[in-house]
């Protein structure tokens, strides 16, 4: 693979083609926060609290380090008070959802986000989906899934699926940076299959 | 019918379609798209064709005219629209009731019927042939004005207008890079939304590693307001179809889709007969006319949702997967459908193709502006007089769309502002109302071109409203993945919903601007990128608006039905008892002779009794950020024996 340079808060980076920005800049010790990545998963660019500025041919724009590759040249900022205002407002965006979760209180106090600005309206998922992602590309089980769109769109667990795949791995559980996933499986579990829930061995 | 193998046996097949065809005789086009249909168009036909066997031309070996069945040329609101051959006379709102006249008059007797003609309402004067319509006479309709010339279900119309010799012209006289030449010089650019050049998107797949290629048209049209993709399909299938077929010989494509919205069935049936005529004459599939150049196409029902028509989302969507947009780069151009390089191209985008090869990419960068090359077609609705799909060069003035193609505003009212781009575009202010058309202008105003939505909005429209409208829109409508979009545009609309119902605070205009910004900034896709514009154009523009609603709480518009009351003058009050028989909720309290007075507690607002008022009364004044007087005493609301 052939190598690119570029500079990232004013270092430069060799990164290899097909590399993120966000991998580049953790290889040259540059930390990017984020709450929807993970390594084993594909880059997803939802939450989009790892954005940076990008500079490229003399305009700068805002890019979600997560999932754009890293070209020839090019210049990012990690920190700039643009990066800065931004992911403030989309902390306390997140917050008023899920005001408890502890990654998004340390991010809040990192970025002076006011996890009162906007009214609370507690669904506790910030809808990451590192559960729905985890349990597809990892576990191929399909157990969790999204359903609706837009302010309305949550996680489920579909019933059919999930008492049969989820009650020896709940692996995803781990992955919550609010516990939702938790408390979505279990409120399925009671509603859905409650006999499940009281059993302790699979019944095959 | 014959599968035709070259070029010359095309022109062949054409000749004869032409010889048998007398230019002379008369035919009657019918508009038979969605638009005239929900207006009757198909009982016109029915009963003209009636009309033809009773006044017995039909009972004759040769049928002394025709009826042409066609999609719609864009007067949708003077719907159903006839015109007839070879004058070109036209007539419009034509009922069925009109066929015996208008076989008997203007067919038999060559009589003109006056009372089906346009009519001016400024000058009265009446016009006869379809080119002389104010309407369609400020407009040049390179694309659109063919559609009433032809049966889109008829391949043998379409050639016949000389359908499909610009990818005679490609296939047997180009090199695929010499067609790319023409279309870069063109300097086109997209007509879905974002403006792309198109001749570079198409350089950039054709360029893009790998043997299979594909190549998309993007007929989702989501835009609630707009049509003209609809119509292009509907109208004159084989017009995007051959675009789609230059395209692809281009780019070295041999598959493509046609990504059609699913609430388009007449579009899909006219696409898909057209592409069986192709097939049949061998315009579609292997080795096409003798070039050696394979190309098939497929018709795809869209998801039904607005982020549909973004492209990663459509393309994933296509691929059988939840269309939701995903992260570019990578492009469609080096990763799309399938992971392979795929073009797309919006409807009008691809209709444009035959016409820039058979013209000549001179002719079509001699239309329009520095910057935005040829025509563009707008769907203009609202607070207009004519309404309907217009096409007009770039570089237009919106105040010549509005006004001489539009007609102007009705009813004496003033023009307030003019939103362009569908749901997500921006809205512009009268002191922009002669600023060219044009890509980058019209961004430059903090609006957009979008697809060609053109909302006309007069005096009576409270900005803040108009805001919170397409955010309650676009709310529904972002597909929730990404934060910015989801949450910003969830926060923007709580915002402007309290500002509307007279609870905003100070700071919530600043607010609004904060999440607008991050919302456009970081979202991922173009939905989010492009949400904010309606919030940002009319602070921009309206700021006292937004003031009076925060601070005054009052809708200088009278719009927000919360900052409202409605109140009866007692002076004025003649107790015609009109409004409180009208009053949906009874409301109204008085009798005859019995001044009426308005029971604000019961009071929806509706404005019902504003609107019944008799203007020589005038009696029921709106009030908005004043108080409502108190009613008058009961004993002195009797009227009985004043002489008024
Ligand atoms: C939310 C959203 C909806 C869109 N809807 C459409 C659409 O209905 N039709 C369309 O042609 N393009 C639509 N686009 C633009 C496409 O993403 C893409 O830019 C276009 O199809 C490219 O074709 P063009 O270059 O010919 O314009 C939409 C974009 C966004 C962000
Ligand atoms: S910007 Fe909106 S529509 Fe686009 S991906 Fe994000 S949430 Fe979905």
């Amino acid at each position: 693979m052939s190598e690119i340079l570029l500079q990232i808060d004013g270092k430069e980076v060799k990164a290899s083609e097909g590399m993120t920005i966000y991998e580049a800049a953790k290889s040259a010790g540059i930390f990017i926060p984020t709450l929807c990545h993970h390594e084993k998963l594909t880059p997803y660019g939802a939450c989009r609290v790892c954005t940076v500025e990008l500079e490229t041919a003399g305009r700068t724009r805002l890019v979600a380090a997560c999932v754009y590759p890293v070209e020839r040249n090019m210049v990012v900022r990690t920190r700039s008070v643009k990066v800065g205002k931004t992911r403030k407002v989309i902390l306390e965006e997140l917050l008023a959802h899920a005001p408890d979760s502890e990654d998004l209180r340390r991010l809040a106090r990192e970025y002076g986000a006011d996890a009162d600005r906007f009214e609370k309206e507690p669904a506790f998922c910030i809808l990451c989906g590192l559960c729905v992602r985890y349990c597809a590309e990892i576990k191929q089980k399909y157990a969790v899934g999204f359903s609706d769109r837009g302010p309305r769109r949550e996680i489920i667990f579909i019933p059919e699926v999930a008492s049969k795949a989820c009650w020896d791995c709940k692996e995803c559980f781990e992955l919550c940076p609010t516990s939702y996933a938790q408390a979505a499986y279990v409120l399925t579990e009671a509603l859905a299959f409650p006999d499940r829930a009281s059993a302790s061995a699979p019944e095959e | 019918m014959p599968r035709i193998k070259s070029p010359a046996e095309l022109e062949e097949f054409r000749k004869g379609i032409l010889s048998k065809r007398d230019p002379q005789k008369p035919c009657i086009a019918v508009c038979t798209g969605t638009g005239c249909i929900a207006l009757g168009a198909a009982e016109v036909v029915a009963a003209l064709r009636e009309e033809i066997k009773k006044q017995g031309l039909g009972a004759e070996v040769d049928v002394k005219v025709d009826i042409r069945e066609t999609g719609c040329p864009g007067f949708c609101e003077q719907g159903p629209v006839i015109v007839i051959y070879p004058e070109e006379i036209c007539y419009l709102q034509v009922k069925p009731d009109d066929a015996k006249e208008i076989i008997a008059e203007t067919i038999l007797a060559k009589k003109v019927i006056d009372r089906l003609l346009y009519v001016d309402p400024v000058s009265k004067e009446k016009s006869i042939r379809e080119s002389d319509v104010p309407f369609y006479k400020n407009q040049t309709r390179l694309l659109i004005g063919n559609n009433i010339k032809l049966d889109p279900k008829s391949i043998e119309d379409y050639l016949a207008v000389g359908g499909y010799t610009a990818l005679v012209k490609a296939l047997a006289g180009m090199k695929p890079e010499q067609v790319l030449d023409v279309v870069k010089d063109s300097n086109i650019r997209g007509r879905g939304g974002a403006g792309f050049p198109a001749g570079k998107k198409w350089e950039f797949a054709r360029n893009s590693p790998g043997d299979t290629k594909y190549v998309v048209v993007n007929a989702d049209e989501g835009d609630p307001g707009a049509f003209m993709d609809r119509a292009l399909l509907e109208g004159n299938p084989h017009a995007v179809l051959e675009g789609l077929l230059i395209g692809a010989y281009a780019i070295g494509a041999h598959e493509g889709f046609l990504y059609v919205r699913q609430e388009y069935p007449l579009a899909v049936d006219n696409v898909t007969i057209a592409i069986r005529a192709a097939e049949d004459l061998g315009l579609l599939g292997k080795n096409i006319l003798g070039s050696g150049f394979d190309f098939s196409v497929k018709v795809h029902r869209g998801a039904g949702a607005f982020v549909c028509g973004e492209e990663t989302a459509l393309l994933r969507s296509l691929e059988g997967k939840p269309g939701e947009p995903v992260a570019r780069p990578p492009y469609p151009a080096v990763k799309g459908l399938w992971n392979k390089p795929t073009n797309i191209n919006n409807v009008e985008t691809w209709a444009n193709i035959p016409l820039i090869i058979n013209k000549g990419s001179k002719f079509f960068t001699s239309i329009g502006t520095e910057k935005s090359k040829g025509t563009k077609i707008f769907s203009l609705v609202g607070k207009v007089k004519n309404t309907g799909l217009v096409e007009v060069p770039m570089g237009i003035t919106l105040r010549d769309i509005i006004y001489k193609v539009g007609g102007g505003i009705p009813g004496e009212k003033k023009f307030k502002a003019v939103q362009t781009g569908g749901p997500s575009g921006g809205c512009i202010p009268e002191e922009y109302l002669d600023m060219s058309v044009d890509f980058d202008e019209l961004a430059k105003v903090g609006a957009i071109m979008g697809s060609g939505g053109m909302i006309v909005m007069d005096e009576d429209t409270c900005m803040v409203d108009v805001a919170r409208y397409f955010l309650n829109f676009l709310s529904d409508e972002s597909c929730g993945k990404c934060t910015p979009c989801r949450e910003g545009i969830r926060q923007m609309l709580k915002i402007l919903t309290n500002i509307s119902q007279g609870k905003g605070k100070e700071g919530d205009v600043e607010l609004l601007e904060t999440l607008a910004e991050t919302t456009r900034d970081a979202s991922l896709c173009a939905l989010g990128g492009s949400a904010p514009n309606p919030v940002l154009s009319t602070i921009r523009y309206f700021k006292d608006e937004y003031d009076a609603h925060i601070k005054d709480k009052k809708c200088p518009a009278f719009v927000c039905k919360e900052l409202i009351s409605f109140y009866i003058d007692p002076d004025k009050c003649s107790a015609c008892m009109i409004c409180l028989r009208k009053c949906p909720v009874d409301a109204i309290i008085g009798g005859k002779k019995q001044i009426h007075v308005i029971d604000q507690e019961k009071c929806t607002n509706c404005g019902t009794c504003f609107e019944v008022c008799p203007s020589r009364f005038g009696a029921v004044r709106r009030l908005s950020g004043e108080p409502v007087p108190a009613p008058i005493p009961e004993e002195a609301r009797n009227l009985a024996g004043e002489s008024k």
